[in-house]
């Protein structure tokens, strides 16, 4: 099993009893709340019908037609459904495999559920396109995926990474700049992710050579890198926009066969190749970290790095090597925010999301898969926005906005005592 | 420490050999004030480099460098003085306006104090907790919180004159606070990373006010279609102290005595001890029998004050560019820049007004280097970001300046 050593070392009898507890109670308090306002909310009474679309782009010949249903009733089941999943992480004596379960089908419904409402008596608007929340969820995801993937290898290997949000600028800026100059995407790619890399080397160094403490470190090398690229910004990119800053963008490569699949096939596999390579390192990754030679080293230099010393494993030269990889993986996300999306760059286009993939690693426990499920989830709430604007929700959309943050704060607040991070995060290695 | 006092206790041969060993001491790396010093030197070369590097022009001249080389060269230092040369006239002092009005001859440096004021307290705040081994990244959103409070009271209650701006000032610290204690009972009864937690409730916040500003009650009905408040009532606005033609606030004597009460706080209070304690070793002051938990949510708590008050003065202050009403960008960024402000000041109360002054003084004169200089604002934050770099560690300006240590160097261990 893919266990993290938080997990292994969560059976502690009382803390057994709280961490199950607390958050099962959290869980169906809120699934309760769902059935009161999805469920039995005005929205949804009067039987009013939810309508779903089930294409990208509804007038393509062949596409599936809206699809309408009671809204009341599913809303109340799949709110019903969020309770007993509540109740039962609360109560039931379940192991880590099925606790995580209650968790994704708590999740999904309760997702669902918000759907359904939200698109109750939306039938003249077109509906909540399924699609249309699945690929904004996935566009917004995927820098959020590549932040938390470059976190975690600094963290599992002891260097805690907040610049995160910095390498998306730098590694954004140059492949912005080096694509239009250049006139090639590729080039971009490489020069983007080379510069991510080059703010991980300076967060290495000064981490471990000059033992700057490493959450300053990273706040101050957002600041520098936020000031270098608006600087610049103003000085070149936006001047001389035609010389730097009008890069080509990568275009979709449509898989065939798969691509026809209906809702999720032009979702998943008509994207551009920084999509599926978000998606190939996800796997490299958890396989590397639980699997390999490498995977166990940082680990453990993460974990206990005088022990790894002691049987040989050099700790520093182990993080170095990670935190300018990892560097390298966040320098992609920078490189989708421009030639990835939507091509030039402008002042402080990562906004924040530095800092969210921050708290989909911690979310998604330092895995990356969790990493991914987290990021899905934020990336959900963020793509929300633009899909539901058309359809007059009552919602206002910062409080939706809020919605990711919140929900981090529950998450972290409620599971303090579970989820641990690396031993020795943010302690530079002495050697005596 | 201990060779240096040994050394200065052994009776001196000759009558100057204490006054040379003085005099080398000043250019020793033990030195904080020095290496800060250079640091600022270093920062501002790199600020140089980035001026010449990001002018096209002087780059096209660069090219023919071989060929004429003096070409470059005067092209490179007419961008540099003409960028510091701004920074100056709009940081303290612009010569041409000796004969001129108050306004004028005092602008620039008044400009400065009011860029510094915030720092001051942000400053402090993160210093505070800092000292209690917190880290606040919470800044941005516990000002927001303060300015909410603050602007809400400044609008919406209606009291006399005097009352008014004290009960506003008072509300916005309150807010504050209670945006930084919440902060500190998620870490100390819930055992959340407050880290993790500053940093959403930073986004909590921020979103929270947008909201607020398109609300009924809050939003300005006037300004259709813009995220503004209602402008604060004109006695709750903080006071000016030396008469409308100066733009000096009352904002700077409550940063001077905040300075004075978190000195005295961290230094001869019970309190001040049990976060020193706390912040030096956690569980040797758990042993000492201080209450950690208490200890950890006051000082966030006062921290959040702190950071509350930046709200006061970002809101009801002579800063605020929307006639004293809240707008989504009212933090501006401070919660971060107080960061590097304690980090320069070396978490010492006196050592942040210092350098609050300093990279207040970048600000102010920012603008001025925009307007007559063509540089970018953002050019200074990246001198400020370089000097916090090269004052966090000190070894990077001892290694390029060749200082010579004292004594073997223990903690930073030389290249381990």
């Amino acid at each position: 099993m893919t266990a993290t050593a938080a997990e292994l070392t969560a059976p502690a009898a009382r803390g057994l009893d709280r961490a199950r507890l607390i958050p099962g109670l959290a869980q169906a308090a809120v699934g309760a709340y769902a059935l009161w306002a999805f469920g039995l909310g005005a929205r949804t009474a009067s039987g009013a019908k939810a309508a779903v679309g089930m294409a990208l782009n509804p007038n393509a010949p062949g596409a599936l037609g809206m699809q309408t249903f009671p809204a009341a009733p599913v809303a109340i089941a799949l709110s019903l459904v969020c309770v007993v999943c509540g109740v039962a992480r609360a109560f039931a004596p379940l192991g880590p495999a099925a606790r995580r379960g209650l968790t994704v089908g708590y999740v999904v419904s309760f997702v669902l559920a918000f759907l359904v409402w939200a698109s109750a008596g939306t039938s003249t608007l077109g509906g909540v396109s399924l699609p249309g929340v699945l690929n904004n969820t996935l566009i917004v995801s995927v820098p959020l995926i590549l932040g938390a993937l470059c976190g975690i290898i600094c963290e599992r290997s002891g260097v805690v990474n907040v610049a995160i949000e910095g390498q998306f600028l730098f590694g954004a800026f140059s492949s912005a700049m080096a694509a239009t100059m250049s006139g090639s995407v590729w080039i971009g790619l490489v020069v983007g992710a080379l510069s991510g890399a080059l703010l991980g080397s300076l967060l290495a160094v000064l981490a471990n050579r000059y033992h700057i403490e490493q959450v300053v470190l990273g706040v101050v090398l957002n600041l520098f890198a936020l000031g270098l690229t608006n600087f610049l910004y103003d000085k070149l990119l936006s001047p001389k926009a035609a010389e730097f800053n009008q890069p080509p963008v990568f275009q979709a490569i449509r898989i065939p066969g798969l691509a026809d699949i209906p809702v999720i096939g032009p979702v998943l596999f008509d994207q551009n190749i920084l999509f599926y390579l978000t998606f190939l390192i996800i796997a490299v990754l958890q396989v590397g970290l639980f699997r390999t030679r490498w995977g166990l080293r940082t680990r453990a230099v993460g974990e206990h790095p005088r022990a790894a010393d002691t049987v040989g494993i050099k700790v520093l030269g182990t993080r170095y090597r990670n935190v300018v990889m990892a560097g390298l993986i966040s320098g992609l996300g920078g490189v989708w925010l421009t030639i990835g999306q939507v091509g030039s760059f402008t002042t402080n286009m990562s906004a924040g999301k530095g800092f969210i993939a921050l708290a989909a690693l911690i979310v998604g426990r330092w895995s990356p898969v969790g990493a991914l499920g987290a990021a899905l989830l934020f990336g959900f709430a963020g793509g929300l926005n633009n899909a539901l604007a058309p359809l007059g929700t009552p919602l206002p959309g910062q409080v939706l906005s809020m919605a990711p943050y919140l929900a981090t704060v529950f998450v972290v607040a409620s599971l303090g005592g579970i989820v641990r991070a690396p031993a020795a995060e943010n302690q530079p290695y002495v050697k005596d | 420490m201990t060779t240096q006092s040994t050394e200065q206790e052994t009776p001196a041969p000759e009558p100057f050999g204490g006054l040379g060993q003085a005099a080398r001491n000043v250019f020793n790396a033990e030195n904080s004030l020095l290496v800060t010093f250079l640091a600022v030197v270093l920062a501002l070369v790199a600020g140089a480099i980035l001026m010449v590097v990001s002018d096209t022009e002087t780059l096209n001249r660069a090219g023919y460098f071989f060929s004429a080389p003096g070409d470059f060269f005067s092209a490179a230092w007419h961008d540099v003085s003409s960028g510091y040369t701004a920074l100056f006239k709009g940081a303290i002092f612009d010569p041409a306006t000796v004969n001129g009005t108050p306004t004028q001859f005092f602008g620039p440096i008044t400009n400065t104090l009011l860029m510094a004021t915030p720092l001051i307290f942000g400053g402090l705040a993160v210093s505070l907790a800092f000292r209690g081994g917190l880290f606040n990244i919470g800044g941005q959103g516990q000002l927001i919180a303060g300015a909410i409070f603050a602007a809400y009271v400044s609008f919406a209650w209606h009291l006399p004159p005097g009352l008014h701006v004290l009960v506003a000032v008072l509300a916005g610290a309150f807010g504050g606070m209670l945006y930084g204690a919440l902060v500190g009972w998620l870490k100390a009864w819930r055992g959340a990373h407050e880290v993790i937690v500053t940093i959403m409730l930073n986004y909590v916040a921020f979103y929270f006010l947008g909201y607020l500003l398109n609300a009924n009650g809050f939003h300005n009905p006037d300004k259709l279609g813009q995220a503004v408040s209602k402008p604060a009532d004109a006695d709750a606005r903080l006071p000016r102290l030396f008469g409308d033609s100066v733009n000096t606030d009352v904002g700077l004597v409550i940063a001077v005595a905040a300075t004075i009460a978190t000195a005295w706080l961290l230094h001869r209070s019970k309190l001040g001890f049990e976060v020193r304690a706390l912040g030096i070793n956690p569980r040797a002051a758990r042993i000492a029998g201080i209450n950690v938990g208490r200890t950890q949510v006051l000082a966030m708590a006062l921290s959040g004050l702190l950071f509350g008050l930046v709200g006061v003065t970002q809101t009801l202050g002579t800063t605020n560019p929307n006639n004293n009403s809240l707008s989504p960008n009212i933090d501006a960024g401070l919660g971060f820049d107080a960061i590097t402000v304690a980090l320069l000041g070396r978490n010492r109360p006196w050592g942040i007004v210092a350098a609050a002054l300093l990279f207040g003084a970048f600000n102010a004169g920012a603008s001025v280097m925009q307007a007559s200089a063509g540089l970018p604002v953002d050019i200074v934050n990246v001198v400020k970001a370089i000097i916090v770099i090269f004052v966090a560690a000190p070894q990077i300006v001892r290694e390029i300046f060749r200082l010579r240590t004292q004594r073997a160097p223990l903690a930073t261990g030389g290249k381990a």
